[in-house]
């Protein structure tokens, strides 16, 4: 059955009656988890690793919320990691707050967010929303996955072994050239640049996948004009990743290279230049924002015309806008980089072309909204995070033109209303979108219901704790708080102690989250095939819940 | 025009042997070297004491609470320059509107809906899905509302690149983890700053912080001092790693990058003492490495530099003829204008910064 994506058509000819029988035949445990090459077990694996990575990820943001809830150093001097090694100096205690905030950082962009959208989310319903029997490669399917374990492997041991200072890497996500060259002795960033290096590779072959998948292996009569959108938003995200990931390939090699090997890319002593690892760093990094939103806007589109009872207004805008800001992402980078020494003419151009971004996302907003507009609104879980996302993205937005003016950016750069701005539109952003599809798609996946009164408690008390938790940051950066700080004046203590209290509320609404999937699990009510009713249009409502091992044995054909 | 000057590194030697040269792993510990010594309050060499037997120290000035330091307020701090001043006026009249009037009416049009077409009140949904004059209308409102803000900002950059003749040039060194500040103007001497600690983090002896100084993380022992009403031109460079030169009341904020010359400017009318903090990540102690910089009269100002040891421009060089002899020993550092033996090859425009770990850089002029 290895081969079954390769040849969709010939299930025409294929006698029906065997193939049902065929259909539900799963493999033992091992070779089905282990060796899998189903995209809706893979789908499953990558949603159970960015809930692991999740819990880990969130769990390093609650130290640093507890280290930062009162002035001066309590939490850091405490033992690492993980309370096996010990604090010699204050500098290893200040070193440890620079690995927390680097691994949550990595682990929340690399390991959280785009396995659960893409990996997850995407393997789960590309194949089933274009009418496809599984992903063009459904060995290299695997591979993406398996790849992601060692890497994952890889960055939390950096943190066991030396990075100069302590133990660990303590570069930030961004990995800026020359602090984690000569500024970082120790294996800890070789172990974490590594990392990268495999989940690197592993999107670039899930880019690959998908691209062909989609492109190649509609159903027939499913032209891309009528393709759902969250399969619009995966093929941009598709190319944005085989885009831009070997750019950031190229630039941690380098650094690995000026770090073992003697090279001078990033260092001026030999003739190199270390805002150019910024430039190749951030020609990656913006297109990657809009990997871990664009899949988000998919969702959101699916959620909203469900529950609104209506097809999604302006369906071509949408996809069109979401392939417009695909388009622009790749040409805005240096946004990132206003207080490098850029020239006025530079810094002129990316304001203007961060700023033409916020048309395309306008539209997005405001088709999200005709939508709803005389539609049949009914308020379930899924819809509470979609229209969450909406609200929350529109202030992360207009803080995000703020910030693309170059003139402002001497006060903002690197300060915490930046952080308040990236958090809003993806801890406030993708994440919502990420819970409104997995509210949205645990009936089908499951093929039991979920706790309506716990998954709306859970939105609410999560939309009160985050907004707790990073709006006060927007305040702290008006007074020029610097992010990437363990310590701060006193001055800022009165909204830091605040976004802690916001940290525990969210955190509490994470408990009743977890509560809801393991009662669901275990004793959720039998969800029907379409338990959305007639909003839900796509495909992936045309089965049962959960859908079979192997769907369309018989393409179905869309008119 | 101001730009960015690009400070072009010439390999110390041959290209084999720039390979040696390389600050590789093996050296990275050289660097952190000053700093692990932890209960030491100066990692760098102190460039004050020399100084006191040429002229006293100006009395510096305390804080105003309230300017050049954060508070609990959630408005952006006063500014002290007219680029800051032009700033926060685009800031607080175009910026912020445009956000609270787009954000507001996309929760009334959100509450709205829920209102009105929820699906008691409107059990039929209608089949609408196109309607291309709207769609007409919120791309290009967007777009009218993105020019009004992109005209003013960029004629705030446009201002910010276009300063005035320079009175005083300062070169700021970020260092891990302090700055250090050389004055080539008045003889090229340099300060040395770094964070003064609490009382109970010194030994006794030792300098600690007073309110005097300023608010805790922010004060520092040697600030750089400028005169009231000048031009200052700032070049930032970095050390070892970078790191950002920032002061948020002259909305001013320029890495400092090594093996580059960055460039940015300010001109601050009202005496006093203003905070800034190193605004790019640089390692364990990032937090720990503030800007102080204390605007005094030009005859204060002018003390304050002979008491380091100085020189201004244009003054007759007998008023103060040993500051300018070779023999100054006001530098500690290896910054020593003057070529001497001890300190092997000059350098002026090279970013090679004088700190300890510096590799000896060839001047390329």
């Amino acid at each position: 059955m290895t081969d079954i994506a390769a040849h969709p058509s010939h299930f025409h000819a294929e006698d029906g009656h065997e193939h049902h029988h065929d259909a539900d035949h799963k493999p033992p445990f091992f070779a089905r988890w282990f060796m899998s090459t189903n995209h809706k077990d893979i789908g499953t694996l990558y949603l159970i690793f960015a809930i692991i990575a999740g819990i880990i990820g969130g769990g390093i943001s609650g130290i640093m919320r507890a280290e930062l809830a009162k002035p001066g150093i309590q939490i850091l001097t405490m033992a690492w990691p993980l309370g096996v090694g010990s604090v010699a100096t204050m500098d290893e205690a200040l070193h440890h707050w620079n690995v927390l905030i680097t691994a949550h950082g990595l682990i929340m962009v690399f390991f959280m967010v785009m396995p659960a959208m893409i990996g997850g989310f995407g393997n789960w319903f590309v194949p089933i929303m274009i009418g496809a029997p599984d992903m063009a490669f459904p060995r290299m399917n695997n591979i993406s996955f398996w790849l992601l374990i060692p890497s994952f492997i890889l960055l939390l041991g950096s943190s066991f072994v030396s990075g100069g200072t302590g133990p660990g890497a303590g570069t930030g996500w961004t990995v800026y050239a020359p602090l984690s060259t000569s500024g970082s002795a120790g294996p800890a960033v070789d172990m974490a640049i590594l990392s990268l290096h495999l989940a690197g590779a592993s999107s670039i072959l899930g880019a690959i996948n998908f691209i062909t998948t989609i492109l190649n292996m509609r159903a027939p009569g499913m032209t891309l004009h009528k393709m759902p959108l969250f399969a619009w938003s995966v093929l941009v995200t598709a190319f944005l990743l085989l885009l831009s990931l070997p750019v950031l390939a190229a630039a941690i090699t380098m650094l690995l290279t000026d770090r073992n090997f003697g090279t001078t890319f990033f260092d001026a002593s030999g003739g190199g230049d270390p805002v150019l690892y910024q430039h190749l760093f951030w020609f990656f990094g913006h297109p990657e924002v809009y990997i871990m939103i664009l899949p988000g806007f998919g969702i959101v589109s699916h959620v909203i015309s469900t529950f609104s009872r209506k097809p999604i207004f302006g369906y071509l805008g949408m996809a069109y806008a979401m392939v417009a800001i695909g388009v622009v992402g790749f040409i805005v980078w240096a946004h990132h980089m206003y207080t490098t020494g850029l020239s006025v003419n530079t810094k002129m151009y990316f304001t203007a072309a961060t700023m033409v971004i916020a048309v395309p996302t306008g539209i997005k907003i405001f088709s999200w909204i005709a939508t709803m507009w005389e539609g049949s609104l009914s308020f379930k879980t899924p819809m509470l995070w979609a229209m969450g996302f909406i609200f929350m993205f529109t202030v992360g937005g207009v803080t995000g033109v703020l910030l693309a003016n170059g003139g402002i950016d001497n006060y903002f750069q690197d300060g915490y209303y930046v952080v308040a701005h990236f958090h809003y539109v993806l801890s406030l952003g993708a994440v919502f979108s990420l819970f409104a599809g997995f509210y949205y798609w645990f009936p089908k996946m499951s093929g039991k219901m979920y706790n309506e009164l716990l998954g709306q408690l859970h939105f609410w008390i999560f939309f009160v704790g985050v907004n707790v938790l990073f709006f006060p940051m927007h305040f702290l950066g008006m007074q020029g708080m610097p992010r990437r700080y363990p310590d701060y004046p006193d001055a800022f203590a009165k909204w830091n102690a605040l976004a802690s209290h916001g940290y525990e509320i969210m955190a509490g609404s994470m408990i009743i989250f977890f509560v809801n999937v393991l009662w669901s699990l275990a004793a959720g009510k039998k969800a029907g095939d379409s338990p959305w009713g007639e909003g839900a249009t796509t495909l992936e409502w045309t089965l049962s819940s959960p859908p079979p091992y192997h769907q369309f044995e018989q393409l179905p054909r869309i008119d | 025009m101001l730009k960015t000057i690009r400070a072009l590194i010439l390999p110390l030697l041959a290209m084999v042997a720039g390979l040696d040269a390389v600050p590789s792993l093996a050296q990275a510990p050289a660097a952190a070297v000053p700093a692990v010594a932890e209960t030491s309050t100066a990692p760098a060499p102190v460039s004050t004491p020399a100084a006191a037997a040429k002229a006293p120290d100006i009395v510096h000035v305390a804080p105003t609470p309230g300017i050049g330091q954060p508070t609990e307020s959630i408005n952006l701090q006063p500014q002290m320059t007219p680029i800051g001043e032009e700033a926060v006026r685009f800031h607080d009249y175009i910026l912020v509107p445009m956000m609270f009037i787009m954000s507001i009416f996309v929760l009334i049009l959100l509450l709205w809906v829920v209102v009105r077409y929820r699906s008691a009140a409107n059990p039929t949904p209608s089949r609408t899905s196109h309607n291309t004059i709207i769609e007409i209308i919120w791309t290009l409102f967007p777009v009218l509302v993105l020019v009004a803000i992109a005209v003013p900002s960029i004629r705030l950059l446009a201002h910010q690149y276009n300063p005035p003749k320079a009175d005083l040039t300062i070169k700021a060194i970020g260092n891990q983890w302090y700055w250090t500040y050389q004055y080539p103007d008045n003889g090229d001497f340099e300060v040395v700053s770094n964070m003064l600690k609490e009382k109970d983090q010194v030994k006794p002896g030792e300098r600690f912080r007073t309110d005097a100084d300023g608010p805790r993380l922010l004060a520092v022992d040697e600030r750089m001092v400028v005169p009231a009403g000048a031009v200052v031109k700032i070049i930032t460079t970095g050390a070892d790693v970078i790191h950002s030169f920032a002061m948020p009341a002259f909305w001013v904020k320029m890495d400092a990058i090594p093996g580059r010359l960055n460039e940015t400017w300010f001109k601050v009318d009202r005496p006093g003492v203003y905070f800034g903090q190193c605004s790019e990540l640089c390692g364990a102690r990032h937090a720990y490495m503030p800007i102080a910089i204390e605007v005094v009269s030009k005859a204060q100002y002018a003390q304050w530099v002979a008491s380091k040891g100085g020189t201004m421009p244009g003054a007759k060089p007998a008023a103060n003829p040993d500051a300018t002899s070779p023999a100054s020993p006001a530098t500690a550092a290896a910054a020593e204008p003057v070529p001497t033996a001890a300190t092997g090859p000059t350098e002026n425009v090279t970013t090679a910064a004088p700190a300890p770990t510096s590799q000896p850089a060839t001047a390329q002029n």
